[in-house]
């Protein structure tokens, strides 16, 4: 009945219901996948607000803070550019995981019995909603990033890092979307799932990174951003963002509020003594190697993808 | 593709399913036969749904084995569901898409061979006769339209089994009928066989076989006909002033009668030939009777005589109408 039911010359009965397996299930992981986009598109106000949204987050948060640092740190540092990574991890954590609440509206109004009862593997729907949560986050993501040469300057460069950050950010959206899923699996109401997410949601975003810089923290909670599966994903947008690129402004000098006469007076060395007792703000880019940040987050994103297929096949 | 070819296509045996201490179908056994109209007849909770999801693959059965077409329930169960069209008591279209879409999504998932989609989900939509709105997303549909597209989706992939749970619940009586109409006409068109869930008494009349079910047993499977004749003649139903005082009287007039257990109506009983017998009876009856019903037996009857108790539609359909009222909250 099948579209590829017939065998072909040469091949043996096995290969063939292997052939025929994975067109199913690829099937499947298409057909759930176009469902949820065409949800998605035809919801007119999501579509914008999603649109909307990292705009929002890159210019009231970004500036904002930029010019708390200026206040608090007296320099000039380019907090918005250190934001910016943040951001875009922040856009994919948040649209990613809640994307998945989509499993629990198909179960409240019926469809999700239509898809569990139909042929095709539980694991091809499983992947089929966390690429659609994934691809709706990545949209996201991709308008940030056409924001980013406005920051980081038009250049070759800038063209590279963006192309990089995609598909990075894309393994962090199916990683995080693949949380959703798995918990969304095992949850039976609408109300309980936003609920849930944030109270693991929150946590992991705040120690991650993307708000403020991991730096002199107290131990216990260098201790909780070591363990955060997300401070690599952060870390790694942000070392790929960020390379070759100073965040550091020129300090203003501690002596610009003296008057220049009295300044003159001020021995040489005295002066020195002075301006390396002012501490200079020093924001780390990068707290761990590439590869490692790489490994992490690879890592985390295919047990997680393995946890949801798994919590999502065995829901009756 | 059924490896008993004809006769039976469903085979049930000792199925059990627990929900924690609750025994919801207990060891039901039964067997329905290629072709037919087969009803799940019961009240709400009998543990028809329950039955039926387990058939379907969407519950694991707690004992006991089922086939579908010759497949194992718990082993094959790609092959079960390959087998069957499945139209379930709550609604179940995505309301975004249109009804073509929904059509679409459903014959991907099952296989419908590309070169034949379109034509099948023309031929489909044809007979509910919905191919006029086939581009309308089914957020503009009525109940009735909803429910019939759902019937047209269950058997867009040649279903080898028709399972239809309550499908006519919540629908007006006019709706109803059309429903019921299409699904006389598939039995005649489609080597199809039907198994349907009802608490309607009116609806299993349309069955050719019913099973009774009540506290998730069976406890009676025949046709109707056969069912209705084991009640036994006709009923007769009397009213009178002083009741217990009539009760009293029938009881010594007449010491063969059998009264039905039925705590809503304490004078009603069966008699053969009961037009004759209700000349007789009312011909100096001591108590004021006010009025006198007689009926030939009816499914409710053959309920009422196997457990002692109506089927109602105790709060069936408010149940469903606040989930549907809720959903709007929600959205």
């Amino acid at each position: 009945m099948a579209e590829a039911i017939e065998m072909q010359d040469g091949e043996s009965t096995q290969e063939y219901l292997h052939r025929n397996n994975t067109r199913r299930a690829m099937t499947g992981v298409y057909m759930v996948w176009l469902r949820d986009m065409k949800r998605f598109w035809r919801d007119t106000p999501r579509r914008i607000g999603t649109t909307v949204q990292p705009i929002i987050y890159l210019f009231l948060l970004g500036t904002g803070l930029q010019a708390a640092f200026k206040v608090f740190g007296g320099g000039n540092v380019h907090f918005i550019k250190f934001m910016f990574p943040g951001i875009l991890g922040m856009t994919v954590l948040f649209t990613s995981v809640f994307s998945a609440i989509s499993i629990l509206w198909d179960r409240e109004f019926g469809f999700l019995k239509e898809i569990l009862v139909s042929p095709v593997p539980r694991a091809s729907v499983a992947v089929g909603k966390i690429l659609g949560g994934a691809t709706q986050a990545m949209m996201q993501g991709v308008i940030l990033l056409i924001l980013f040469p406005f920051l980081f300057g038009f250049s070759v460069e800038s063209l590279g890092k963006i192309v990089a950050l995609i598909p990075l950010a894309l393994l962090l959206a199916i990683g995080m979307t693949s949380i959703g899923v798995a918990i969304a699996a095992n949850m039976q109401s609408m109300e309980g799932f936003p609920v849930i997410m944030n109270l693991l949601l929150l946590p992991m975003f705040f120690l991650s990174g993307a708000m403020f810089p991991l730096q002199g923290l107290p131990g216990w909670m260098t201790v909780l951003t070591k363990i955060n599966p997300l401070s690599y994903g952060v870390d790694m947008l942000r070392g790929i963002a960020l390379k070759g690129v100073s965040i550091t402004g020129s300090t203003p000098s501690i002596f610009s509020k003296i008057p220049k006469a009295v300044v003159a007076q001020i021995p040489p060395q005295a002066k020195a003594a002075i301006a390396n007792a002012v501490p200079k703000i020093q924001l780390q880019t990068q707290r761990y190697p590439l590869w490692l940040d790489l490994l992490i987050v690879i890592g985390f994103s295919i047990v997680m993808l393995g946890i949801a297929i798994g919590q999502f096949s065995k829901q009756e | 593709m059924s490896k008993n070819g004809k006769g039976t296509i469903i085979e049930v045996t000792e199925l059990v399913k627990n929900f924690g201490e609750l025994v919801a179908v207990n060891a039901v056994s039964f067997e329905v036969e290629t072709g037919e109209i087969f009803g799940f007849l019961g009240p709400n909770g009998a543990g028809k749904t329950t039955t039926i999801s387990m058939l379907c693959t969407l519950l694991k059965p707690t004992g006991g084995r089922a086939t579908v077409n010759g497949y194992d329930i718990s082993t094959d169960k790609h092959l079960v569901r390959e087998s069957i069209g499945l139209v379930f008591q709550d609604p179940s279209l995505d309301d975004r898409l249109t009804a073509r879409e929904n059509l679409e999504f459903h014959a991907v998932l099952y296989h419908v061979p590309r070169n034949i989609r379109d034509s099948r989900i023309e031929e489909v939509l044809d007979m509910v006769s919905l191919d006029d709105r086939a581009e309308d997303r089914i957020e503009t549909y009525s109940g009735g339209m909803k429910r019939r597209l759902e019937i047209a989706r269950g058997l867009l992939h040649y279903p080898k089994v028709l399972f239809l749970d309550e499908p006519t619940i919540g629908l007006d009586p006019q709706t109803r009928n059309y429903i019921w109409d299409y699904i006389e006409g598939l039995k005649k068109r489609e080597a199809i066989t039907i198994f349907l869930t009802t608490h309607y008494m009116e609806e299993a009349e349309h069955c050719d076989r019913i099973a009774v079910i009540d506290n998730g047993n069976i406890i009676a499977l025949d046709t109707p006909e056969n069912l209705k004749d084991d009640v036994g003649g006709d009923v007769i139903k009397l009213k009178t002033e002083d009741d217990d005082g009539a009760k009293e009287e029938l009881m010594r007039r007449f010491p063969d009668l059998e009264m039905l257990p039925d705590p809503e109506c304490k004078l009603c009983f069966k008699m053969e030939k009961g037009e004759e017998f209700i000349p007789d009876l009312i011909r100096d009856f001591g108590t004021k009777i006010v009025s006198v019903s007689l009926h030939r037996p009816t499914l409710d009857d053959v309920f009422l005589q196997l457990t002692g108790k109506e089927i109602r539609d105790e709060g069936s359909d408010t149940k469903s109408g606040m989930r549907v009222a809720r959903m709007r909250a929600n959205r």
